[in-house]
């Protein structure tokens, strides 16, 4: 269990995490999300005694982490995959670390086999590749056998086997009833992994419950509805009797329509009811990589000034607050896209397609999964700013 | 906690496991007692060239010392390096989550490679010693002379206090390019250089390295340098408290500063 009350660091003006208080319990995996620069390693390294707290405190099983007797038996960390001494090899890097804590040589070989990194043991780390380093880092983590558990991006630099592979670890571990922290930028890794969400922007916490809940509050579904083009009578037809029916109904650029509040056999019902064809009628649901876009946007601290991304962030369709005019008018409310935009797939990661996905876990598939860690060039198809992974690409001006 | 002990075989694992250690340890050992029998050989063969002055401060256990100018600096190198490589590579912040007693990480790590970096210094001054009398020849001296053997052991500690000097630096400046680009210059260049310039001599006499050299002097003044207000195991002395100095800062940087 980890307890912060009240954390806050301060670095000189900049207020790098501000009054946070949260609660990591054991038995689940709990993902820490947040934008680049946002204070999640600076909370890290705070839980783990490394930086100070300005105001505040952070404890682990009621103790701070700096009182904890052998605290490499009960806290395993992952802070940064390239802390290792280069010309040191792997084996003896672990092995320095285990006699620290009086752990048998044994045990390092034992989780340098976990890792898959046997066969390297006696190579000099200096020659491992990012995938490599993130892997010793985890068997770093793993050595002391801990119950508490904290990874800092433990799948950057991991191809997808090993994502795959962290993944399954993260949650085998919280299975043994053991505290799982994982930090993350990428919402729809953390959907597959975390049982329990907590979210910060700028230090401050914005958002703390479990990914069940989440999803609930943040995911939204709607249908794409296509009808022929042979003129606009027919949309108007459909859209007025869709609305007439309790249905919300949007435009999208190329002319498809976003219905929501209805299902889709009654969609289907309603479009024979007056005699209008439809090309097309699939269900969508909104990503949750979307919903935390929408939650730290004005929060990234790091961001393209060039905005034809930042356009892209769009206000979704189904906007719970107000648009009151979506129901009163009769002609369908544009959805507020760029006009460059190409107009399918709207939602981020997922091909048109894509079959319908009830589940949060088929919703960020694997594949954008990978996508996402692969860096901005995918990011690019998709519709998201992906500001936090562009970053690099553009000058780093805050917008606001 | 992490026991001592258990902090203190972690280091050694730490620092027989990098290659760095080997060969800056081979360097010190091979530069003082190669430069120390070359200078002692030169010395020797043109013995009739010194001035009267110097012929009659002749001392040949300090002749025996010449490398040290040199080998020193290899000691700095493996000093800071021991220290400086962990912060880095970042391994500092898996250290010090491995030992939240940052006292006990400072001092374990300064304990065991103080400890190799003096028995590697004491090799190397006793190995340089003997070679260098052998190449004096008659000139030379014996182990069994006065205060002989004090010199050549002080020579040993003057090594091993270089070392631990620069571990105490770099971990007030946590870096080791820093590190290295502030006591090298100072060693080779600054202190020595300063050693000879009249105004400054009075100042310079009590850096560390001028301070601790006088132990490797049999005859006082040797070879016609300045005479110091202070003896050579007060000059050690000197040197120890520089020493005490630079871990004690490190230890507060440490302490108080944040991974």
């Amino acid at each position: 269990m980890i307890e912060a009350v009240g954390l806050t660091k301060r670095y000189g003006a900049k207020t790098a995490v501000d009054d946070l208080s949260f609660q990591v319990r054991p038995g689940a995996v709990t993902g820490f999300l947040g934008p680049n620069g946002s204070g999640k390693s600076t909370t890290m390294r705070m839980i783990l005694g490394l930086d100070r707290p300005t105001a505040g405190h952070v404890t682990i099983g009621g103790h701070p982490y700096r009182d904890l007797p052998n605290a490499p038996r009960q806290v395993g960390a992952l802070l940064d995959a390239k802390g290792v001494h280069g010309g040191r090899s792997a084996r003896n890097h672990l092995l320095s670390l285990a006699q620290l804590a009086g752990i048998p040589a044994a045990r390092v070989d034992e989780v340098l086999g976990v890792v898959g990194l046997q066969d390297v043991a006696k190579q000099r780390s200096r020659g491992f590749s990012l995938g490599m380093g993130q892997r010793l880092g985890i068997a770093a983590a793993l050595l002391g056998d801990p119950q508490v558990l904290l990874f800092d991006e433990p799948v950057n630099g991991l191809d997808p086997e090993g994502i795959h592979w962290v993944r399954n670890l993260m949650k085998m571990l919280a299975a043994e009833g053991r505290t799982v922290f994982v930090s993350s930028h990428l919402m729809s890794e953390m959907a597959l992994t975390a049982d329990h969400l907590i979210v910060i922007g700028r230090g401050r916490l914005l958002s703390d419950m479990s990914v069940t809940d989440f999803i609930s509050a943040n995911s939204a579904d709607f249908a794409r509805v296509r009808v022929p083009d042979d003129g606009p009578g027919e949309r108007r037809k459909l859209t007025a009797s869709l609305i007439e029916a309790g249905g919300r109904v949007m435009t999208e650029p190329g002319g498809a329509l976003r219905v929501t509040g209805l299902p889709l056999p009654r969609i289907s019902d309603l479009a024979h009811g007056c005699g209008v064809r439809l090309w097309e009628l699939s269900p969508h649901q909104a990503s949750l990589e979307e919903a935390y876009m929408r939650l730290t946007q004005g929060l990234v601290d790091y961001r393209s000034t060039d905005d034809a991304k930042a356009g892209l962030v769009e206000p979704l369709p189904q906007d719970p607050y107000g648009s009151a005019d979506g129901f009163a008018s009769p002609e369908p409310v544009e959805v507020p896209q760029e006009g460059w935009y190409a107009p399918p797939p709207p939602v981020p990661g997922r091909a048109p397609a894509a079959a319908p996905a009830p589940s949060p876990a088929a919703t960020a598939g694997p594949a954008p999964a990978a996508d996402a860690v692969v860096g901005p060039s995918s990011a690019a198809a998709v519709a998201e700013p992906s500001s936090a992974a562009a970053a690099g690409e553009q000058t780093s001006k805050d917008l606001r | 906690m992490a026991s001592v002990p258990a902090v203190l075989t972690s280091e050694w694992t730490k620092i027989r496991s990098v290659s760095s250690t080997t060969w800056t340890l081979v360097a010190a050992f091979a530069v003082t007692v190669v430069m120390g029998a070359a200078l002692s050989a030169l010395l020797n063969a043109t013995f009739d060239d010194l001035s009267e002055a110097e012929q009659a401060t002749f001392d040949p256990t300090f002749v025996s010392f010449s490398g040290t100018v040199l080998g020193q600096l290899a000691m700095v190198v493996f000093g800071v390096l021991v220290v400086g490589t962990e912060y880095s590579s970042g391994m500092i912040r898996t250290s010090l989550a491995a030992v939240p007693q940052r006292g006990t990480f400072l001092l374990s790590k300064i304990t065991v490679a103080g400890a190799l970096a003096l028995v590697v210094g004491l090799l190397t001054s006793f190995v340089s010693f003997f070679l260098s009398q052998a190449m004096l020849g008659d000139r030379g001296t014996d182990i069994g002379a006065e205060n002989v053997l004090r010199a050549v052991v002080g020579g040993g500690l003057y090594m091993g206090l270089i070392a631990i000097f620069s571990m105490g630096v770099a971990a007030m400046l946590r870096s080791s390019m820093l590190s290295l680009g502030i006591l090298m210059p100072f060693f080779f260049l600054v202190s020595q250089i300063l050693a000879a310039v009249p105004g400054a001599k009075s100042v310079a006499r009590y850096f560390p390295d001028q301070a601790g050299s006088k132990i490797m002097q049999v005859v006082p003044d040797a070879l016609n340098s300045d005479p110091a207000p202070y003896g050579p195991w007060a000059g050690l002395g000197i040197m120890v408290l520089w020493v005490l100095a630079a871990v004690l800062g490190g230890y507060l940087v440490l302490k108080n500063r944040d991974a």
